[in-house]
């Protein structure tokens, strides 16, 4: 019994027309496996350099000293003075920004008229994407004179001016996500609501955030996670001092900002003053993959179950 | 003397009752489509009115006239009225608060639609709309409300849980206990019983039995043995409109119109 | 309803209705004040910057001398950078997302090639700085480069090509492929003729949308050193002799938009910060019309598409 010789054809190709098919299929994973070298990328590098950091700074004096000034002489290394200058900073952000967005989003999903939400989603989407070191300038030459004309003891390099404007940043992250979560949330949950005789900021408040409030979270943690992270603005506006302080009219340099600076300067690979941005940088991944995770637990005890 | 009336009607023992509400001359539209056209019914109080009729013949979109659920989205208008007895309101009427009507008219949905809260701040939820603080006073009528709608016995134990972990049927009767925490004068259900498996449905209809003697029902339901079985009048619809009204057994036994008869046979829808 | 019951329920109707006027001023005021923050930043660089703006500003290099300094080289710089950024992201972004959506079995590997991308899109930007810092300008011995700064801001907006894509092809109903495989096409096939083509306009809005964060990204380039004072241009890739074309210019230094704007805005002169608000305003025009065709491109699509 002989096949015809189409058919036999054909099938003699098949063996090289799955082993094209394969050598794709592993071309795409390459591609897709990129992101996880991209990560353990950043932790080698941060690591590394870290741990040569750490030979030559004991960890205990890295967490609680008190001043930072590697490049001087007398060489101090408390990273305390960098992370207050970005607590401080972030959180002069996040208190625009958190109740800001999230009114907006409440606005937005739960009271305005479709017209104004198409008319202003996409231009919030439009704002996210200004450059920072826009708003580094804005911060500097526009909000502080105003600022320092309301407060004249205010410096011209202060944490409050950067965190404002970084603030403004951030409201679109945060208004544009909640309102996503929200109005995910079920027309039924609503309805059920409303035939009880609920009010719109009643409805809004009880019924529509809890239900949302997964998506909520998730807002805030990118905004946190964007405020801890930001660099050119604090960079700008906040003064590059290490000043280990919680006032936010003061002049401070924050993890990111010093990194710029040595960066900006002309330090020897390998040098000390080199591998303390790296000490910085992974500080500042440890601080926001801790909000990560607070964010994840937090989604994972309200999650969504409507 | 408004007190007085169910009293009255309990000695008379009046076949049909007093009315609680009456459709007159309703038409409702979507934008430019006509969903309702002039339709006419009376709903007995204390008693069960059933809205049947075949998918997209208008029956929920009546249902939610009552407690003008389509204020909520633009675009939509009524023609004719809505009046509430006694007092004789037209639910429908532009000077009329919409929050008022629903604070007045409680509805239950198709699907449970608990809130994600607990199950004691779900049936406190209409209260605390209304402004009530008290905290004697919503832990008691929390605790009739879930007895009445059967639920209590279950989640007594249990009551700052979250309404999630309840199963689909407790879910529904959570939501009926949800409406009843407020002394409605009209409760809604919107096909309550089509998420729900046999059992569930079961303890439903049966609660639904004995809650007429204290409110007045309209339910809406595709499923004809449901609407026999609970309701004492019954309403057909098709097409937006009304096609017959009348006692539950006497349109199922011996249809006036010609459309119902094919509807309740089978031989359509 | 009695009547006190009736007036106790509508006083508490009115109160309840009275905050949902409150809150619907709180909310017009909230977003009134986003938007007039961002009109007084447009406005002010505007003008500001606009006197500065003439055809010398796009064709002068950098200067001591405020009034003669110009974008030249940083504009020169960020399109090059713009270059390497695309061909590098965007094959390899589509390619991951049409991995991730068409090959991928569901197993521990994938959960975490999905934990990584969700993970690295809110990795701060100054981090993907150091990364370069140490690999590219130190392992791989690139140097402050063209191709050092263009590879760091490709890995920076991979994960939003790789989401783009994957939401692009998420649209597609399973028929469409099934349409494909039943005419006997192998897999591959189906997804050069049919997945690719049809999600070809969701992967170029997420590829915008990408760029415009690029070009506006300052920290990782200036983590990796890129040099603030550049009066010259890179060799240019095309030339008069064989053979015509030349790669010089991805290993030369290079300056960018933003970094020339944190240099202008930096100097205490005046005349400087008039140099920043003009390259500012350039900058968001540039960023704004960039994802204002991404956002056009989005709704339009949304509107168009019904499978």
């Amino acid at each position: 019994m002989t096949l015809p010789a189409a058919i036999s054809k054909r099938l003699a190709t098949r063996r090289g027309r799955v082993l094209r098919e394969c050598a794709i299929e592993f071309m795409l994973f390459l591609a897709a496996s990129l992101s996880v070298f991209t990560t353990l990328a950043i932790v080698y590098i941060l690591v590394s350099e870290s741990v040569a950091f750490f030979r030559h700074v004991p960890v205990i004096d890295f967490l609680t000293d008190t001043q930072w000034t590697p490049l001087f002489d007398d060489a101090h290394f408390g990273i305390m003075v960098l992370v207050s200058g970005t607590l401080v900073s972030s959180i002069v952000a996040l208190a625009l920004a958190v109740p800001m967005g999230t009114i907006i989003a409440i606005y937005l999903s739960e009271f305005s008229t479709p017209g104004i939400r198409e008319f202003a989603k996409p231009l919030l989407e439009l704002l996210a994407g200004i450059p920072t070191i826009v708003y580094g300038y804005f911060a500097l030459l526009f909000v502080t004179p105003i600022l320092q004309w309301l407060i004249p003891s205010l410096p011209g390099f202060n944490l409050l001016s950067a965190g404002l404007v970084m603030g403004i940043m951030i409201v679109p992250t945060v208004a544009s996500l909640s309102e996503d979560a929200m109005r995910a949330v079920p027309a039924a949950l609503r309805e059920g609501s409303y035939a009880m005789g609920a009010t719109r900021l009643q409805t809004a408040l009880k019924v529509v955030t809890p239900a949302a409030f997964s998506g909520i979270a998730a807002a805030y943690i990118l905004g946190i996670s964007r405020a801890v992270g930001e660099t050119m603005i604090l960079a700008v506006a906040a003064g590059m001092q290490p000043n280990l302080t919680w006032n936010p009219m003061e002049p401070a340099a924050t993890i990111t900002s010093y990194i710029v600076q040595v960066a900006l300067g002309d330090l020897p690979h390998g040098s000390i003053g080199y591998q303390t941005i790296f000490a910085a940088g992974l500080t500042l991944m440890l601080i926001t993959l801790m909000f990560n995770i607070l964010g994840h637990m937090l989604r994972r005890r309200y999650r969504e179950s409507y | 003397m408004e007190i007085a009336r169910p009293e009255v009607q309990r000695f008379t023992g009046s076949a049909d009752g007093a009315i609680k509400a009456a459709a007159g001359g309703l038409s409702f539209y979507y934008g430019a489509v006509n969903a309702l056209r002039n339709i006419n019914v009376p709903i007995h109080e204390k008693r069960v009115t059933a809205l049947i009729g075949p998918s997209g013949c208008g029956k929920s979109t009546f249902l939610r006239c009552f407690n003008r659920m389509h204020d909520l989205y633009p675009g939509n208008r009524y023609e004719g009225e809505i009046r509430l007895f006694p007092d004789n309101t037209n639910l429908l009427a532009p000077e009329v608060d919409p929050i008022e009507v629903r604070m007045r008219i409680g509805m239950v949905f198709q699907k449970p639609n608990p809130f994600p809260k607990t199950i004691y701040e779900n049936v406190a939820y209409g209260l605390r709309v209304r402004g009530e603080r008290a905290r004697r006073v919503i832990d008691d009528k929390v605790e009739q409300a879930l007895k009445s709608a059967a639920l209590w016995d279950e989640v007594k134990d249990r009551l700052q849980s979250l309404a999630f972990n309840l199963s689909g049927g407790q879910q529904q009767r959570l939501c009926i206990a949800r409406c009843l925490a407020t002394d409605p004068e009209l409760l809604l259900f919107d096909e309550p019983t089509s998420a729900l498996d046999p059992i569930a449905t079961g303890s439903i209809e049966e609660l639904i039995h004995k809650l007429k003697d204290r409110v007045t029902i309209l339910i809406v339901t595709h499923n004809m043995q449901q609407a026999a079985r609970v309701s004492d009048y019954t309403a057909y619809m098709y097409l937006g409109e009304l096609v017959e009204f009348g006692r539950t057994d006497d349109i199922f036994v011996k249809p006036r119109d010609r459309r119902t008869e094919d509807y309740i046979t089978g031989r359509m829808g | 309803m009695d009547a006190p019951r009736v007036r106790e329920i509508r006083s508490v109707i009115a109160r309840g209705k009275r905050w949902d006027v409150v809150f619907a001023i709180v909310g017009i005021v909230c977003l009134m004040i986003g938007l007039l923050t961002v009109a007084a930043l447009f406005v002010d660089m505007a003008v500001k910057g606009l006197p500065r703006i003439s055809l010398e500003f796009f064709t002068n290099f950098p200067s001591r001398r405020a009034e003669s300094a110009g974008i030249l080289s940083a504009w020169v710089g960020s399109t090059l950078v713009m270059v390497v950024t695309a061909v590098t992201a965007v094959p390899i972004g589509a390619a991951a997302g049409v991995y991730l959506e068409e090959y991928a079995p569901r197993n521990w590997m994938t959960d975490v090639i999905e934990i990584n991308i969700t993970n690295l899109a809110g990795v701060p930007s100054i981090v993907y700085g150091l990364l370069a810092l140490g690999l590219f300008v130190y392992q791989f011995g690139l140097g402050q480069s063209v191709l050092a700064a263009g590879l760091t801001l490709a890995l920076l907006i991979l994960p939003v090509v790789i989401v783009a894509t994957r939401e692009a092809i998420r649209a597609i109903p399973a028929a469409m492929r099934e349409g494909s495989y039943a005419l006997g096409a192998t897999q591959w096939q189906t997804v050069r003729y049919h997945i690719l083509p049809y999600s070809m306009p969701g992967i170029l809005t997420g590829v915008i949308i990408g760029l415009a964060r690029a070009i506006g990204e300052t920290a990782p380039i200036i983590t990796i050193g890129a040099l603030t004072f550049i009066a010259f241009l890179p060799s240019p890739p095309f030339q008069p002799e064989p053979p015509f074309l030349s790669f010089e210019w991805l290993f030369a230094p290079f300056t960018v938009m933003p970094i020339q704007m944190f240099n202008w805005t930096s100097r205490p002169e005046a005349a400087f910060q008039v140099n920043a608000a003009a390259a500012g305003f350039i900058l968001v025009l540039m960023t704004l019309a960039m994802n204002g065709l991404a956002i056009w491109l989005r709704y339009r699509l949304r509107r168009n598409i019904n499978w």
